[in-house]
Protein backbone atom coordinates (compact mmCIF):
# COMPACT_ATOMS: atom_id res chain seq x y z
CA UNK A 1 0.00 0.00 0.00
CA UNK A 2 0.81 3.67 -0.79
CA UNK A 3 1.36 6.22 1.65
CA UNK A 4 -2.02 7.30 0.29
CA UNK A 5 -3.64 4.72 0.87
CA UNK A 6 -2.49 4.11 4.55
CA UNK A 7 -3.76 7.37 4.89
CA UNK A 8 -6.69 7.00 3.85
CA UNK A 9 -7.60 3.64 5.93
CA UNK A 10 -6.55 5.02 9.02
CA UNK A 11 -8.67 7.64 7.88
CA UNK A 12 -11.94 5.70 6.91
CA UNK A 13 -11.17 3.29 9.91
CA UNK A 14 -11.69 6.49 12.52
CA UNK A 15 -14.41 7.73 10.77
CA UNK A 16 -16.34 4.47 11.03
CA UNK A 17 -15.32 4.08 15.27
CA UNK A 18 -16.84 7.59 15.35
CA UNK A 19 -19.76 6.61 13.78
CA UNK A 20 -19.83 3.22 15.81
CA UNK A 21 -19.50 4.86 19.00
CA UNK A 22 -22.19 7.47 18.31
CA UNK A 23 -24.79 5.37 16.89
CA UNK A 24 -24.56 2.53 19.95
CA UNK A 25 -25.58 5.17 21.84
CA UNK A 26 -28.97 5.77 19.58
CA UNK A 27 -29.29 1.83 19.18
CA UNK A 28 -29.15 0.82 22.81
CA UNK A 29 -31.92 4.17 23.76
CA UNK A 30 -34.30 2.52 21.08
CA UNK A 31 -33.66 -0.96 22.56
CA UNK A 32 -34.75 -0.17 26.26
CA UNK A 33 -37.64 2.16 24.73
CA UNK A 34 -39.20 -1.26 22.95
CA UNK A 35 -38.43 -3.37 25.52
CA UNK A 36 -40.07 -0.44 28.06
CA UNK A 37 -42.99 0.38 25.83
CA UNK A 38 -44.02 -3.48 24.80
CA UNK A 39 -44.02 -5.06 28.58
CA UNK A 40 -45.91 -1.66 29.59
CA UNK A 41 -48.38 -3.17 26.66
CA UNK A 42 -48.60 -6.38 27.97
CA UNK A 43 -49.53 -5.43 31.36
CA UNK A 44 -52.64 -3.08 29.43
CA UNK A 45 -53.59 -6.63 27.93
CA UNK A 46 -54.93 -7.41 30.79
CA UNK A 47 -55.55 -4.45 33.51
CA UNK A 48 -57.36 -1.64 32.02
CA UNK A 49 -55.39 1.59 31.11
CA UNK A 50 -58.35 3.79 32.69
CA UNK A 51 -58.22 2.00 36.10
CA UNK A 52 -54.22 2.54 36.11
CA UNK A 53 -54.15 6.04 35.46
CA UNK A 54 -57.18 6.82 37.59
CA UNK A 55 -56.85 4.45 40.76
CA UNK A 56 -56.39 5.59 44.26
CA UNK A 57 -54.87 2.19 45.49
CA UNK A 58 -52.03 0.21 44.74
CA UNK A 59 -52.26 -3.36 46.28
CA UNK A 60 -50.97 -6.09 44.17
CA UNK A 61 -51.41 -8.57 46.82
CA UNK A 62 -54.95 -8.39 47.02
CA UNK A 63 -57.43 -10.28 45.12
CA UNK A 64 -57.96 -8.92 42.53
CA UNK A 65 -54.85 -6.82 42.62
CA UNK A 66 -55.05 -3.28 42.48
CA UNK A 67 -52.61 -0.91 40.38
CA UNK A 68 -53.76 2.44 40.80
CA UNK A 69 -51.13 4.92 39.63
CA UNK A 70 -51.71 7.89 42.21
CA UNK A 71 -50.53 7.04 44.85
CA UNK A 72 -47.22 6.39 43.58
CA UNK A 73 -47.12 9.69 41.62
CA UNK A 74 -48.65 11.92 44.23
CA UNK A 75 -45.57 10.26 46.05
CA UNK A 76 -43.51 10.84 43.51
CA UNK A 77 -44.41 14.71 42.80
CA UNK A 78 -44.79 15.48 46.51
CA UNK A 79 -41.26 14.42 47.18
CA UNK A 80 -39.76 15.86 44.37
CA UNK A 81 -41.63 19.52 44.92
CA UNK A 82 -40.95 19.44 48.26
CA UNK A 83 -37.19 19.41 47.18
CA UNK A 84 -37.74 21.64 44.56
CA UNK A 85 -38.96 24.25 47.62
CA UNK A 86 -35.99 23.95 49.11
CA UNK A 87 -33.44 23.75 47.00
CA UNK A 88 -34.15 26.35 44.33
CA UNK A 89 -33.94 29.62 46.59
CA UNK A 90 -30.49 27.65 48.26
CA UNK A 91 -29.18 27.18 44.91
CA UNK A 92 -29.85 30.41 43.30
CA UNK A 93 -28.46 32.11 46.20
CA UNK A 94 -25.10 30.37 46.50
CA UNK A 95 -24.86 30.41 42.42
CA UNK A 96 -25.07 34.68 43.06
CA UNK A 97 -22.87 34.32 45.56
CA UNK A 98 -20.02 32.36 43.73
CA UNK A 99 -20.36 34.16 40.62
CA UNK A 100 -20.58 38.04 41.93
CA UNK A 101 -19.88 38.17 45.04
CA UNK A 102 -17.42 36.17 46.47
CA UNK A 103 -13.53 36.82 46.16
CA UNK A 104 -12.03 34.54 43.71
CA UNK A 105 -10.78 32.21 46.65
CA UNK A 106 -13.92 31.68 48.16
CA UNK A 107 -15.44 31.02 45.03
CA UNK A 108 -13.11 28.65 44.23
CA UNK A 109 -13.67 26.44 47.59
CA UNK A 110 -17.34 26.86 47.42
CA UNK A 111 -16.98 25.53 43.62
CA UNK A 112 -15.23 22.99 44.48
CA UNK A 113 -17.50 21.82 47.55
CA UNK A 114 -20.48 21.93 45.24
CA UNK A 115 -18.87 19.31 43.30
CA UNK A 116 -17.75 17.20 46.40
CA UNK A 117 -21.31 17.55 47.44
CA UNK A 118 -22.54 15.95 43.88
CA UNK A 119 -20.33 12.82 44.38
CA UNK A 120 -21.65 11.69 47.31
CA UNK A 121 -23.48 8.22 46.26
CA UNK A 122 -27.08 8.29 47.10
CA UNK A 123 -27.27 5.59 49.43
CA UNK A 124 -24.61 7.45 51.60
CA UNK A 125 -27.00 10.33 51.21
CA UNK A 126 -29.52 8.18 52.27
CA UNK A 127 -27.72 6.72 54.83
CA UNK A 128 -27.29 9.99 56.37
CA UNK A 129 -30.84 10.60 56.06
CA UNK A 130 -32.16 7.26 57.95
CA UNK A 131 -29.72 8.04 60.89
CA UNK A 132 -29.33 11.76 61.51
CA UNK A 133 -32.35 13.17 59.58
CA UNK A 134 -35.63 10.77 60.02
CA UNK A 135 -35.20 10.33 63.87
CA UNK A 136 -34.58 14.44 63.86
CA UNK A 137 -37.74 15.07 61.67
CA UNK A 138 -39.67 12.21 63.98
CA UNK A 139 -38.49 14.13 67.22
CA UNK A 140 -38.95 17.30 65.73
CA UNK A 141 -42.89 17.23 64.83
CA UNK A 142 -43.62 14.91 66.99
CA UNK A 143 -44.52 12.32 64.93
CA UNK A 144 -44.82 8.00 65.14
CA UNK A 145 -42.55 8.01 62.77
CA UNK A 146 -39.81 10.51 61.04
CA UNK A 147 -39.82 8.44 57.52
CA UNK A 148 -42.02 10.94 55.80
CA UNK A 149 -41.99 12.94 52.38
CA UNK A 150 -40.24 15.63 54.38
CA UNK A 151 -37.23 13.83 54.66
CA UNK A 152 -37.18 12.62 51.20
CA UNK A 153 -37.39 15.79 49.89
CA UNK A 154 -34.49 17.38 51.89
CA UNK A 155 -32.36 14.39 50.58
CA UNK A 156 -33.40 15.43 47.31
CA UNK A 157 -32.67 19.15 47.47
CA UNK A 158 -29.12 18.33 48.62
CA UNK A 159 -28.61 15.99 45.93
CA UNK A 160 -30.28 18.56 43.45
CA UNK A 161 -28.10 21.26 44.82
CA UNK A 162 -24.97 20.88 42.56
CA UNK A 163 -27.10 20.56 39.52
CA UNK A 164 -28.80 23.80 40.26
CA UNK A 165 -25.88 25.65 41.65
CA UNK A 166 -23.40 24.70 39.25
CA UNK A 167 -25.68 25.38 36.11
CA UNK A 168 -27.07 28.89 37.12
CA UNK A 169 -23.63 30.24 38.37
CA UNK A 170 -22.54 29.51 34.63
CA UNK A 171 -25.21 30.57 33.08
CA UNK A 172 -24.88 33.91 36.11
CA UNK A 173 -20.85 34.13 34.74
CA UNK A 174 -21.92 33.63 31.42
CA UNK A 175 -23.60 37.33 31.62
CA UNK A 176 -21.10 39.72 29.23
CA UNK A 177 -19.15 42.51 31.69
CA UNK A 178 -20.13 45.37 29.59
CA UNK A 179 -23.85 44.74 30.96
CA UNK A 180 -22.72 44.74 34.07
CA UNK A 181 -20.38 47.64 33.90
CA UNK A 182 -23.30 49.31 32.23
CA UNK A 183 -25.37 49.36 35.07
CA UNK A 184 -22.48 50.46 37.59
CA UNK A 185 -22.18 53.34 35.02
CA UNK A 186 -25.77 54.30 35.27
CA UNK A 187 -25.12 54.52 39.63
CA UNK A 188 -26.61 51.25 39.93
CA UNK A 189 -25.40 49.60 42.86
CA UNK A 190 -24.63 45.47 43.44
CA UNK A 191 -27.41 44.23 44.31
CA UNK A 192 -29.68 46.74 41.55
CA UNK A 193 -27.34 45.27 39.19
CA UNK A 194 -27.93 41.60 40.10
CA UNK A 195 -31.23 42.05 40.56
CA UNK A 196 -32.32 43.90 37.48
CA UNK A 197 -29.71 43.12 34.98
CA UNK A 198 -27.90 40.10 35.65
CA UNK A 199 -30.86 37.32 36.66
CA UNK A 200 -32.90 38.65 33.90
CA UNK A 201 -29.77 38.22 31.53
CA UNK A 202 -29.35 34.95 33.08
CA UNK A 203 -32.59 33.55 33.99
CA UNK A 204 -33.00 30.94 31.08
CA UNK A 205 -29.97 29.44 32.23
CA UNK A 206 -31.21 29.60 35.49
CA UNK A 207 -34.69 27.96 34.31
CA UNK A 208 -32.92 24.95 32.82
CA UNK A 209 -30.76 24.42 36.09
CA UNK A 210 -34.07 24.22 37.70
CA UNK A 211 -35.52 22.14 35.51
CA UNK A 212 -32.15 19.81 35.07
CA UNK A 213 -32.28 19.65 39.23
CA UNK A 214 -35.89 18.76 39.21
CA UNK A 215 -35.03 16.11 36.90
CA UNK A 216 -32.38 14.58 38.95
CA UNK A 217 -34.78 15.07 41.85
CA UNK A 218 -37.46 12.59 40.00
CA UNK A 219 -35.29 9.85 39.19
CA UNK A 220 -33.90 9.07 42.19
CA UNK A 221 -34.47 5.98 43.45
CA UNK A 222 -32.00 4.49 46.51
CA UNK A 223 -31.61 7.51 49.07
CA UNK A 224 -35.50 8.52 48.70
CA UNK A 225 -36.52 4.94 49.62
CA UNK A 226 -34.62 4.60 52.56
CA UNK A 227 -36.37 7.91 54.22
CA UNK A 228 -39.65 8.13 53.16
CA UNK A 229 -41.26 5.00 54.57
CA UNK A 230 -42.58 3.61 51.63
CA UNK A 231 -46.47 3.94 52.41
CA UNK A 232 -48.44 3.74 49.36
CA UNK A 233 -50.99 6.19 50.10
CA UNK A 234 -52.15 9.87 48.81
CA UNK A 235 -51.27 11.99 51.28
CA UNK A 236 -54.05 13.43 52.86
CA UNK A 237 -53.81 16.55 55.55
CA UNK A 238 -50.43 15.79 56.90
CA UNK A 239 -48.74 16.38 53.60
CA UNK A 240 -45.63 16.56 53.64
CA UNK A 241 -45.35 14.79 57.08
CA UNK A 242 -47.25 11.64 55.46
CA UNK A 243 -44.91 8.45 54.99
CA UNK A 244 -44.96 8.16 51.17
CA UNK A 245 -44.06 5.90 48.12
CA UNK A 246 -42.25 7.37 44.89
CA UNK A 247 -42.30 5.63 41.50
CA UNK A 248 -38.69 4.73 42.07
CA UNK A 249 -38.90 3.35 44.92
CA UNK A 250 -42.14 1.37 44.06
CA UNK A 251 -40.20 -0.81 41.23
CA UNK A 252 -37.15 -0.93 42.85
CA UNK A 253 -38.73 -2.91 46.20
CA UNK A 254 -41.07 -4.64 43.96
CA UNK A 255 -39.50 -5.83 41.16
CA UNK A 256 -37.30 -8.72 43.52
CA UNK A 257 -40.24 -10.40 44.48
CA UNK A 258 -42.36 -10.51 41.16
CA UNK A 259 -42.21 -13.29 38.87
CA UNK A 260 -41.35 -12.99 35.69
CA UNK A 261 -44.11 -12.48 33.29
CA UNK A 262 -47.07 -11.71 35.90
CA UNK A 263 -49.57 -9.09 35.51
CA UNK A 264 -47.36 -7.38 38.78
CA UNK A 265 -44.33 -7.73 36.69
CA UNK A 266 -46.03 -5.43 33.64
CA UNK A 267 -47.74 -3.18 36.17
CA UNK A 268 -43.84 -2.42 37.34
CA UNK A 269 -42.96 -1.80 34.01
CA UNK A 270 -46.05 0.61 33.08
CA UNK A 271 -44.96 2.23 36.44
CA UNK A 272 -41.83 2.66 34.79
CA UNK A 273 -42.79 3.84 31.31
CA UNK A 274 -45.06 6.88 33.30
CA UNK A 275 -41.51 7.60 34.51
CA UNK A 276 -39.76 7.62 31.78
CA UNK A 277 -42.34 9.83 30.27
CA UNK A 278 -41.70 12.40 33.47
CA UNK A 279 -38.28 12.49 32.81
CA UNK A 280 -38.09 12.65 29.14
CA UNK A 281 -40.83 15.98 29.23
CA UNK A 282 -38.09 17.55 32.16
CA UNK A 283 -35.16 16.95 30.01
CA UNK A 284 -37.19 18.23 26.52
CA UNK A 285 -38.86 21.42 28.56
CA UNK A 286 -34.95 21.86 29.70
CA UNK A 287 -33.31 22.33 26.44
CA UNK A 288 -35.81 23.94 25.03
CA UNK A 289 -35.10 26.69 27.47
CA UNK A 290 -31.11 26.21 27.14
CA UNK A 291 -31.44 26.84 23.36
CA UNK A 292 -33.44 29.73 23.86
CA UNK A 293 -30.95 31.11 25.90
CA UNK A 294 -28.28 30.25 23.06
CA UNK A 295 -30.47 32.49 20.72
CA UNK A 296 -29.60 35.20 23.56
CA UNK A 297 -33.64 36.39 23.62
CA UNK B 1 -1.67 89.99 20.14
CA UNK B 2 -1.74 87.25 22.48
CA UNK B 3 -4.07 85.90 24.75
CA UNK B 4 -1.80 87.13 27.66
CA UNK B 5 -1.21 90.24 26.28
CA UNK B 6 -4.85 91.05 26.17
CA UNK B 7 -5.61 89.71 29.36
CA UNK B 8 -3.25 92.17 30.76
CA UNK B 9 -4.58 94.99 28.23
CA UNK B 10 -8.56 94.19 30.18
CA UNK B 11 -6.85 93.79 33.66
CA UNK B 12 -7.89 95.95 36.75
CA UNK B 13 -4.06 97.03 37.53
CA UNK B 14 -4.48 98.37 33.48
CA UNK B 15 -7.55 99.99 34.01
CA UNK B 16 -5.75 101.93 37.42
CA UNK B 17 -2.94 103.11 35.46
CA UNK B 18 -4.90 104.24 32.77
CA UNK B 19 -7.19 105.72 35.15
CA UNK B 20 -10.35 104.22 34.52
CA UNK B 21 -10.25 102.06 37.38
CA UNK B 22 -11.34 104.97 39.39
CA UNK B 23 -15.39 104.19 37.91
CA UNK B 24 -15.07 101.39 40.27
CA UNK B 25 -14.94 100.18 43.62
CA UNK B 26 -12.51 97.25 43.13
CA UNK B 27 -11.83 94.67 41.23
CA UNK B 28 -14.94 92.87 41.31
CA UNK B 29 -16.84 95.01 40.68
CA UNK B 30 -14.84 96.01 37.46
CA UNK B 31 -14.00 92.81 36.13
CA UNK B 32 -17.92 92.21 36.68
CA UNK B 33 -18.71 95.43 34.16
CA UNK B 34 -16.14 94.14 31.46
CA UNK B 35 -17.12 90.63 32.06
CA UNK B 36 -13.20 89.61 30.70
CA UNK B 37 -12.64 87.12 33.74
CA UNK B 38 -15.98 86.46 34.81
CA UNK B 39 -16.77 83.92 32.34
CA UNK B 40 -13.49 81.96 32.63
CA UNK B 41 -14.31 81.54 36.62
CA UNK B 42 -15.31 78.14 37.58
CA UNK B 43 -15.45 77.23 34.08
CA UNK B 44 -14.01 73.71 34.75
CA UNK B 45 -15.88 70.85 35.33
CA UNK B 46 -13.22 68.62 36.10
CA UNK B 47 -9.88 69.09 37.80
CA UNK B 48 -7.63 66.67 37.91
CA UNK B 49 -4.23 67.11 40.25
CA UNK B 50 -1.24 64.80 39.79
CA UNK B 51 -2.99 62.04 39.46
CA UNK B 52 -0.68 58.31 39.11
CA UNK B 53 -2.58 54.95 38.89
CA UNK B 54 -0.92 51.72 39.25
CA UNK B 55 -2.10 48.24 37.87
CA UNK B 56 -0.43 45.58 40.25
CA UNK B 57 3.13 46.78 39.66
CA UNK B 58 2.56 48.70 36.50
CA UNK B 59 1.98 52.45 36.54
CA UNK B 60 -0.62 53.46 34.10
CA UNK B 61 -0.96 56.95 34.41
CA UNK B 62 2.02 59.24 35.46
CA UNK B 63 1.51 62.35 36.98
CA UNK B 64 -1.52 63.42 35.24
CA UNK B 65 -2.72 67.28 36.05
CA UNK B 66 -5.49 69.04 33.71
CA UNK B 67 -8.54 70.89 33.86
CA UNK B 68 -11.35 70.03 32.11
CA UNK B 69 -13.22 72.92 30.75
CA UNK B 70 -17.30 72.85 30.77
CA UNK B 71 -19.62 72.81 28.37
CA UNK B 72 -17.19 71.56 25.36
CA UNK B 73 -16.10 68.11 24.19
CA UNK B 74 -12.75 67.51 24.96
CA UNK B 75 -10.37 64.73 23.24
CA UNK B 76 -7.76 62.16 24.37
CA UNK B 77 -6.41 60.75 22.04
CA UNK B 78 -2.88 58.44 21.73
CA UNK B 79 -1.60 55.25 20.82
CA UNK B 80 -3.29 51.99 22.25
CA UNK B 81 -2.20 51.11 25.89
CA UNK B 82 -1.20 54.78 26.97
CA UNK B 83 -3.88 54.99 29.33
CA UNK B 84 -6.35 57.22 27.70
CA UNK B 85 -9.08 55.19 28.58
CA UNK B 86 -7.94 54.31 32.21
CA UNK B 87 -7.68 57.79 32.38
CA UNK B 88 -11.30 58.35 31.13
CA UNK B 89 -12.00 55.63 33.75
CA UNK B 90 -10.58 57.21 36.83
CA UNK B 91 -13.59 60.17 36.45
CA UNK B 92 -16.17 57.87 37.20
CA UNK B 93 -14.59 55.49 39.38
CA UNK B 94 -15.10 52.42 37.32
CA UNK B 95 -11.45 51.58 37.77
CA UNK B 96 -12.95 50.45 41.17
CA UNK B 97 -13.97 47.24 40.28
CA UNK B 98 -10.92 46.25 39.14
CA UNK B 99 -8.75 44.14 41.45
CA UNK B 100 -5.00 45.53 42.28
CA UNK B 101 -5.65 49.04 40.97
CA UNK B 102 -4.49 52.09 43.05
CA UNK B 103 -5.01 55.52 42.50
CA UNK B 104 -2.91 58.79 43.95
CA UNK B 105 -3.62 62.15 43.26
CA UNK B 106 -6.85 64.33 43.24
CA UNK B 107 -9.79 64.34 40.59
CA UNK B 108 -12.10 67.70 41.61
CA UNK B 109 -16.04 67.66 39.97
CA UNK B 110 -17.97 70.26 41.90
CA UNK B 111 -15.47 71.27 44.48
CA UNK B 112 -15.65 67.52 45.34
CA UNK B 113 -12.71 65.24 45.81
CA UNK B 114 -14.23 62.20 44.17
CA UNK B 115 -11.52 59.69 45.57
CA UNK B 116 -12.21 60.80 49.06
CA UNK B 117 -13.86 58.33 51.77
CA UNK B 118 -17.20 60.51 51.77
CA UNK B 119 -17.78 60.65 47.91
CA UNK B 120 -20.86 58.13 47.17
CA UNK B 121 -19.90 56.43 44.32
CA UNK B 122 -23.53 56.05 43.17
CA UNK B 123 -24.24 59.55 43.14
CA UNK B 124 -20.68 60.61 41.40
CA UNK B 125 -21.75 58.04 38.55
CA UNK B 126 -24.98 59.60 38.50
CA UNK B 127 -23.54 62.79 37.70
CA UNK B 128 -20.76 61.56 35.04
CA UNK B 129 -22.13 59.33 32.87
CA UNK B 130 -20.50 56.83 30.62
CA UNK B 131 -21.20 55.48 26.90
CA UNK B 132 -18.91 52.84 26.55
CA UNK B 133 -16.75 50.97 22.99
CA UNK B 134 -19.41 48.95 22.06
CA UNK B 135 -23.47 49.34 22.52
CA UNK B 136 -24.09 47.64 25.90
CA UNK B 137 -27.86 47.63 26.20
CA UNK B 138 -29.74 45.63 28.87
CA UNK B 139 -31.61 42.74 27.19
CA UNK B 140 -35.16 44.51 27.60
CA UNK B 141 -37.16 46.86 25.99
CA UNK B 142 -36.01 49.69 24.81
CA UNK B 143 -38.30 51.43 27.00
CA UNK B 144 -37.02 49.89 30.36
CA UNK B 145 -33.58 50.82 28.76
CA UNK B 146 -34.01 54.21 29.38
CA UNK B 147 -35.97 54.09 32.46
CA UNK B 148 -33.88 51.83 34.19
CA UNK B 149 -31.54 54.59 35.67
CA UNK B 150 -34.47 56.78 36.87
CA UNK B 151 -35.77 53.70 38.59
CA UNK B 152 -32.94 52.81 40.25
CA UNK B 153 -32.62 56.64 41.44
CA UNK B 154 -36.11 56.58 43.10
CA UNK B 155 -37.18 59.01 40.27
CA UNK B 156 -41.26 58.57 40.79
CA UNK B 157 -43.48 56.23 38.20
CA UNK B 158 -45.11 59.35 36.98
CA UNK B 159 -42.34 61.23 35.72
CA UNK B 160 -40.62 58.18 33.90
CA UNK B 161 -42.20 58.30 30.72
CA UNK B 162 -41.57 61.37 30.10
CA UNK B 163 -37.79 61.55 30.90
CA UNK B 164 -37.90 58.63 28.50
CA UNK B 165 -39.05 60.51 25.73
CA UNK B 166 -37.02 64.07 26.14
CA UNK B 167 -33.73 61.08 26.56
CA UNK B 168 -34.41 59.53 23.18
CA UNK B 169 -35.14 63.21 21.67
CA UNK B 170 -31.85 63.94 23.06
CA UNK B 171 -30.22 61.29 21.96
CA UNK B 172 -31.80 61.70 18.38
CA UNK B 173 -33.76 58.47 18.39
CA UNK B 174 -37.14 59.25 19.40
CA UNK B 175 -38.53 58.81 15.74
CA UNK B 176 -36.92 55.98 15.15
CA UNK B 177 -38.51 54.09 17.93
CA UNK B 178 -41.05 55.93 18.87
CA UNK B 179 -43.58 53.23 17.87
CA UNK B 180 -42.32 50.46 19.14
CA UNK B 181 -40.85 51.22 22.81
CA UNK B 182 -41.98 47.75 23.83
CA UNK B 183 -39.89 46.08 21.10
CA UNK B 184 -36.31 44.31 22.52
CA UNK B 185 -33.51 46.83 22.29
CA UNK B 186 -31.28 44.28 21.01
CA UNK B 187 -33.55 44.69 17.51
CA UNK B 188 -32.36 48.47 17.05
CA UNK B 189 -29.11 48.11 14.83
CA UNK B 190 -26.05 49.01 16.01
CA UNK B 191 -25.89 52.59 15.63
CA UNK B 192 -29.62 52.80 17.23
CA UNK B 193 -28.06 50.74 20.23
CA UNK B 194 -25.47 53.17 20.47
CA UNK B 195 -27.83 56.58 20.31
CA UNK B 196 -29.74 54.34 22.97
CA UNK B 197 -26.87 53.98 25.32
CA UNK B 198 -26.73 57.43 25.16
CA UNK B 199 -30.29 58.39 26.07
CA UNK B 200 -30.02 56.00 28.98
CA UNK B 201 -27.15 57.75 30.35
CA UNK B 202 -29.07 60.95 29.24
CA UNK B 203 -31.95 59.90 31.47
CA UNK B 204 -30.32 60.04 35.03
CA UNK B 205 -29.39 63.66 34.00
CA UNK B 206 -25.51 63.86 34.34
CA UNK B 207 -23.28 66.68 34.03
CA UNK B 208 -20.38 65.30 32.66
CA UNK B 209 -20.58 62.40 30.05
CA UNK B 210 -17.84 59.92 29.30
CA UNK B 211 -17.20 58.28 25.84
CA UNK B 212 -15.12 55.55 25.20
CA UNK B 213 -14.25 55.21 21.94
CA UNK B 214 -17.88 55.54 20.76
CA UNK B 215 -18.30 55.38 16.77
CA UNK B 216 -15.24 52.46 16.96
CA UNK B 217 -18.01 49.86 16.35
CA UNK B 218 -19.98 51.81 13.89
CA UNK B 219 -20.28 52.34 10.54
CA UNK B 220 -19.64 56.35 8.65
CA UNK B 221 -23.37 57.16 8.63
CA UNK B 222 -24.15 56.11 12.63
CA UNK B 223 -20.73 57.41 13.49
CA UNK B 224 -22.00 61.40 11.15
CA UNK B 225 -24.97 60.70 13.91
CA UNK B 226 -23.65 60.00 16.55
CA UNK B 227 -20.97 63.40 16.11
CA UNK B 228 -23.72 65.39 15.26
CA UNK B 229 -25.29 64.43 18.61
CA UNK B 230 -22.12 65.72 20.57
CA UNK B 231 -21.70 68.60 19.06
CA UNK B 232 -25.41 69.26 20.39
CA UNK B 233 -24.86 67.59 23.50
CA UNK B 234 -22.41 69.89 24.40
CA UNK B 235 -24.28 73.03 24.98
CA UNK B 236 -25.85 71.01 27.99
CA UNK B 237 -23.13 68.84 29.37
CA UNK B 238 -19.68 68.53 29.43
CA UNK B 239 -18.18 65.81 27.05
CA UNK B 240 -15.22 63.81 27.23
CA UNK B 241 -14.52 60.98 24.66
CA UNK B 242 -11.50 58.54 24.11
CA UNK B 243 -10.98 58.22 20.39
CA UNK B 244 -8.39 56.77 17.88
CA UNK B 245 -9.82 58.36 14.99
CA UNK B 246 -7.32 61.54 14.51
CA UNK B 247 -10.31 62.76 12.22
CA UNK B 248 -13.21 62.72 14.70
CA UNK B 249 -10.91 64.37 17.42
CA UNK B 250 -10.44 67.91 14.73
CA UNK B 251 -14.06 67.86 13.77
CA UNK B 252 -16.17 67.29 17.28
CA UNK B 253 -13.34 68.86 20.18
CA UNK B 254 -12.81 72.15 21.10
CA UNK B 255 -9.84 70.92 23.29
CA UNK B 256 -7.48 67.82 22.60
CA UNK B 257 -5.05 66.03 25.42
CA UNK B 258 -2.56 63.48 23.60
CA UNK B 259 -1.21 60.63 25.82
CA UNK B 260 1.60 58.03 25.82
CA UNK B 261 2.55 55.10 27.86
CA UNK B 262 0.66 56.85 30.44
CA UNK B 263 1.47 60.69 29.96
CA UNK B 264 -0.34 63.66 29.32
CA UNK B 265 2.10 65.04 26.33
CA UNK B 266 -0.03 67.67 25.75
CA UNK B 267 -3.63 69.17 26.19
CA UNK B 268 -5.35 72.08 24.66
CA UNK B 269 -7.06 73.82 21.89
CA UNK B 270 -7.96 71.42 19.20
CA UNK B 271 -6.94 73.40 16.84
CA UNK B 272 -3.66 74.61 18.13
CA UNK B 273 -2.72 70.81 18.89
CA UNK B 274 -3.31 69.75 15.30
CA UNK B 275 -2.17 72.27 13.03
CA UNK B 276 0.59 73.72 15.20
CA UNK B 277 1.56 70.59 17.33
CA UNK B 278 5.14 71.49 19.45
CA UNK B 279 6.00 68.47 20.28
CA UNK B 280 7.94 65.78 18.17
CA UNK B 281 5.92 62.79 19.53
CA UNK B 282 2.35 64.31 18.79
CA UNK B 283 3.14 65.08 15.60
CA UNK B 284 4.27 61.95 14.61
CA UNK B 285 0.99 60.62 16.27
CA UNK B 286 -1.35 62.84 14.70
CA UNK B 287 0.56 62.77 11.18
CA UNK B 288 -0.07 58.99 11.19
CA UNK B 289 3.62 57.92 11.60
CA UNK B 290 3.06 55.86 14.77
CA UNK B 291 0.14 54.71 17.02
Amino acid sequence: MTNRQIRDFKEKSMKSLFFIGGVGTIFVLILICLFLFTETLNFFKTYDFIEFVTGFEWKPGTNPAQYGLLPLLAGTLIVTGGAIILAVPIGILSAIYIAESSGPKTAEILKSSVEFLAGIPSVVLGFFGLIILVPAIQSAFDLTTGQTALTGSVILAIMALPTIISISEDAISAVPAPLKQGSFALGANRWQTIYKVIIPAAFSGISAAIILGIGRAVGETMAVMMVTGNMAIIPGSELFLSSVRTITATIALEMGETAKGTEHYYALFAVGAVLFILTLGINLVADAVKKKQRAGV
Amino acid sequence: MSTTQLKNAFSFENAVKLGAGTDYENRAEFENAIGVYTEEKNENAIQIENLNLWYGKHQALKNISMDIPKNKVFSFIGPSGCGKSTFLRTMNRMNDMIQDCRIEGKIIIDDEEIYSRETDVTDLRKRVGMVFQKANPFPMSIYENVAYGPKIHGVSKKEIPSIVEESLKAAALWDEVKDRLKSPALSLSGGQQQRLCIARTLAVKPEIILFDEPCSALDPISTGKIEELMTELKKKYTIIIVTHNMQQATRISDYTAFFLSGELIVSGKTAQIFENPQDKRTEGYITGRFG
